[in-house]
């Protein structure tokens, strides 16, 4: 009874909010309403049970991305108003909503369900902590690390792309703009 | 109704994968497309976490956490890619960008 | 002796290699005399052979496997045998001749390297057909002279006619080589095997339907090479091709190619007396028909290509009665005798720059002195004049014919060997006998070339002695060819037989003589009648064929190219073109570059894969109920 309630209920909320999200005309409601859906989405972890992924998410999603796109945006333009594609929304819906239902048909049509197995079970006696940690170390220890290392060069990609000389492009120059910078380029160097 | 099942779970991580498909499609601001983005990312994180609650299977976890450290990259890559384009073009459009255009 | 048969094969086949290397550029004597030279060797060659098959030995080699599917083994095999090894001396002796002949004959002409390259292929494709020990090499040699004979028939393309006589003369010829195939098929179906030896072991168990339907599909293909009627048409018509190609191919060798067929295929003819008969009756039929037209004909190649035809009658007469080796024999006879014929009448042409009506000549005997002797020899040889070829061969046919009590036919041979005497002596004393006609049309005629007068003389010398190599090439042959000997009982009969035909043909002779000696001008007269009429245009024939088959063919032609062509078949590939291209101008807007368009469309992309995946999750869900309708649906 209090699941089901707690269900609807977030549901409706986050669907409204990602709704809010990809609709909007302005830029900070639509992050604004994006970091509450992520919020949102972290109350069906712990509904679930995942309590663990649930923190994750506030920590990552709420607090890291969104606060990446913050910083982001605060270099954009984002005071003026939005232009969105015109004329084409029925198209768009309709994809949108088509994909749904065949997502559902898939998930819903009996073959499908019955044929996952467990690879990774809970382990009895553990909290949801206790057991993820056990299996993140033992089973999923080499994507794990992998991540990490994703992770480490995703950073230093953020931090050459975001860097000073990244406003030129060699690709996009002409053959004399390139002999005319790396004339200037010897010189700083001298 | 009240017994919620798995399948509520999937029909919900489908509505909003749904919402975030319609702002793929819908958006023209880079910015606000990858808020699109990170709300698929987020409806197939409940979809998983769904799927490990009901068959008591740790993997649909795992997979939501790596699906969250590949947004966290994504992020941080693609928000660096956006400055350095608006450095050089001083817009953020998906229209304006044509250079791959054959 | 391998190493002989691969010269004799091969031989031709690097000369018409070699010419072909200077097919475009202008004349080189080389080329003429390396050929020429190849030629003999391949005549020596076969010359040693004949020594080797006298000793009663033959030679059988498998060059290579050439397919080997399943049951189906077929190799590129050759056999040097008392028949074949007949069949190669007379093609290269003649072709030997012909070559060093051509070295005069073509001098002027500025394909004269092509020419040669096209003669010596044809050489070798004969040779293919008359050595292979299996009816598909034969079959490969027997399409090798079709393609050299149109090749050659047409040799001057820029004449619209002789483009035509080509045409046509393929065109008769692959309406025969389909009948020809159908019957290789049927053997292989029958028989499991294309060698000889082999088929032919086989045959005796078979039914006799079967072998009368194999018997008279391979004699269909006999038909249209050796140009039977109503197959006929194209042979005088070929008479567009250079002369020494008419001495050649169509007189000598290749349309003896047919009654090589029936010689060769024995076995089974001999299991089948009916279609013998049959075959026969029409070579009778044909000897008269084709004689009757030379009689008034005004075309000096086309009289003496009626004569071939006559003559490859005679030579059916005598295989479809059994008498295969008296067929074999007159054939090798006639090709010495009718390929002299023809070099000689290529002389005249020369001399009379290439003038072809025999009413415009005359008296030519004082300035083409050799070529008269030559000529006239042959007509003797090819009237049967005792003691030149010809009697020896044409009297056994007659012979044959008297003693398997075929009267008619017997009757029918000795009428057109008086025919025969008289148009080929019409011909001669028509050209070489009476006034000089030739002086109002301003020629001035001249002899040939002193060497290709000495290389016809091996041919005038063949024509003449060629019957005594009788006996000899009796006991030869008889190895492997069925030995009946045709001897006519009563000894009084025979010699009233043979003296009562020589005397008919010598009256005919010397009526051509006494009627055309003293010729003046055409006998108008005579030309109002309706026979004139029936035979000066060949019964009519080409006439038929072409206003009820040709022109019949042609309308039809054009109703399916005009309704069905355009308006169905091309209107489709048309159809799907436009479509291809409509469908492509419309859809060149999914790759205008704008990556949000982009994304949409990876969004229904998506859609679409999505639903397959639910179609088939669906599918496989249901299998049972959907074969359970589906076989519903299909009982």
């Amino acid at each position: 009874m209090f699941e089901a309630i707690a269900f609807y209920l977030f549901s409706i909320l986050t669907a409204v909010m990602f709704y809010i999200t990809v609709t909007t005309k302005q830029a900070l409601f639509a992050l604004t309403a994006l970091a509450a859906g992520m919020i949102f989405i972290s109350a069906f972890f712990f509904i679930l049970g995942a309590d663990f992924l649930g923190v994750v998410q506030i920590i990552v999603y709420t607090g890291a991305v969104m606060a990446l796109y913050a910083f982001g945006m605060m270099f954009f333009d984002t005071t003026r108003e939005l232009k969105e594609r015109s004329g084409s929304s029925l198209i768009t819906a309709g994809l949108s909503i088509l994909s749904a239902v065949f997502v559902v048909l898939i998930f819903v049509a009996p073959i499908v369900s019955t044929k996952i197995q467990v690879t990774a079970p809970l382990i009895a006696g553990a909290t949801n902590s206790q057991s993820v940690g056990m299996v993140l170390f033992t089973k999923y220890l080499v994507p794990f690390e992998l991540a990490a290392v994703m992770l480490l060069v995703a950073m230093i990609a953020g931090i050459v792309l975001a860097g000073k000389k990244m406003d030129r492009s060699l690709t996009l120059m002409a053959e004399e703009e390139i002999m005319i910078a790396e004339e200037a380029n010897r010189k700083v160097l001298l | 109704m009240m017994e919620i099942g798995l399948t509520h779970y999937l029909v919900l991580s489908t509505v909003l994968f749904s919402i975030g498909l319609l702002g793929v499609m819908r958006r023209k601001n880079l910015l606000m497309l990858f808020f699109a983005t990170e709300i698929l990312l987020n409806a197939v994180n409940v979809g998983f976490a769904a799927i490990s609650h009901y068959y008591n299977d740790l993997t649909g976890q795992m997979f939501a956490f790596f699906i969250i450290a590949i947004a966290a990259s994504e992020v941080a890559v693609g928000l660096g890619l956006l400055i350095a384009w608006y450095k050089r073009h001083g817009n953020i459009n998906l229209d304006a960008m044509s250079s791959m255009r054959g | 002796m391998e190493l002989y048969l691969y010269i004799a094969l091969f031989s031709p086949l690097v000369g018409a290699l070699f010419a072909g290397l200077f097919g475009a550029s202008p004349k080189t004597l080389l080329t003429g005399v390396v050929n020429s030279s190849l030629l003999f060797a391949s005549f020596l060659s076969s010359a040693v052979l004949l020594g080797y098959v006298l000793n009663g030995q033959t030679v059988h080699v498998e060059m290579m496997e050439w397919m080997a599917t399943g049951n189906l083994y077929i190799p590129f095999g050759f056999v040097v045998d008392q028949v074949s090894v007949t069949m190669m001396m007379v093609v290269t002796t003649v072709s030997t001749v012909v070559h060093v002949y051509s070295i005069g004959y073509m001098d002027h002409d500025k394909g004269f390297n092509r020419f040669f390259s096209y003669l010596s292929a044809f050489v070798f494709s004969m040779m293919v057909l008359v050595m292979s020990d299996n009816f598909a090499g034969l079959f490969i040699g027997w399409e090798g002279v079709g393609l050299c004979s149109w090749l050659l028939i047409g040799f001057w393309y820029h004449k619209e006619s002789a483009t035509w006589a080509a045409n046509e003369a393929f065109i008769m010829n692959r309406i025969a080589d389909l009948g020809m195939l159908i019957g290789i098929f049927l053997i292989y179906w029958n028989t499991g095997s294309l060698q000889y030896d082999k088929a032919f072991e086989v045959m005796p168990t078979l039914d006799n339907m079967t072998l009368t339907y194999i018997g008279v599909f391979l004699f269909i293909g006999a038909m249209g090479k050796s140009a039977q009627f109503p197959l006929h048409t194209w042979l005088a018509d070929a008479m567009e091709g250079p002369t020494p190609v008419s001495a050649l191919i169509h007189a000598a060798t290749m349309v003896t190619a047919g009654v090589y067929l029936v010689v060769r295929a024995n076995p089974l003819y001999h299991m089948i007396p009916e279609m013998g008969l049959f075959i026969a009756s029409l070579g009778a039929f044909v000897a008269m028909f084709a004689a009757t037209m030379a009689l008034v004909n005004r075309d000096m190649k086309r009289i003496i290509a009626y004569s071939t035809l006559s003559q490859l009658g005679y030579m059916f007469v005598a295989a479809g009665l059994g008498a295969y080796w008296v067929a074999l024999f007159h054939l090798m006879a006639h090709a010495f005798f009718k390929a002299l014929l023809f070099l000689g009448a290529g002389n005249v042409m020369h001399a009379m720059d290439d003038e072809l009506d025999p009413f415009k000549m005359g008296g030519l005997r004082k300035s083409m002195k050799w070529t008269f002797i030559m000529m006239t020899l042959a007509s003797v040889a090819l009237a049967g004049i005792y003691p030149l070829a010809g009697f020896f061969s044409k009297d056994a046919i007659l012979e044959v014919g008297f003693v398997e009590h075929h009267y008619v036919i017997y009757t029918v041979l000795l009428l057109t060997a008086g025919m025969t005497a008289f148009y080929s002596f019409r011909l001669v004393a028509l050209i070489f006998h009476g006034e000089e006609r030739y002086k109002v049309f301003g020629f001035h005629p001249h002899e040939a070339y002193k060497f290709v007068l000495i290389a016809m003389s091996p041919l005038a010398i063949l024509a003449v002695i060629a019957g005594s190599f009788k006996s000899t090439y009796f006991d030869m042959v008889t190895k492997i060819l069925p030995n009946t000997e045709y001897h006519i009982h009563s000894e009084v009969t025979e010699w009233t037989m043979i003296i009562g035909t020589q005397l008919f043909v010598i009256l005919a002779i010397f009526f051509a003589y006494k009627k055309y000696i003293k010729f003046k001008g055409e006998n108008k007269e005579f030309e109002k009648r309706l026979v004139y009429k029936v035979l000066i245009n060949q019964y009519y024939i080409p006439y038929f064929y072409e206003e009820y088959i040709t022109k019949p063919y042609r309308e039809l032609s054009t109703v399916f190219w005009k309704k069905v062509d355009l308006k169905v078949v091309d209107a489709t590939v048309d159809c799907i073109a436009n479509g291809i291209y409509k469908a492509g101008e419309n859809t060149r807007d999914m790759q205008n570059g704008n990556l949000s368009s982009m994304l949409r469309w990876m969004v229904a992309g998506t859609v679409i894969l999505l639903s397959l995946a639910v179609a088939f999750g669906l599918a496989v869900r249901y299998a049972d109920e959907i074969s359970a309708v589906l076989s519903g649906l299909g009982a």
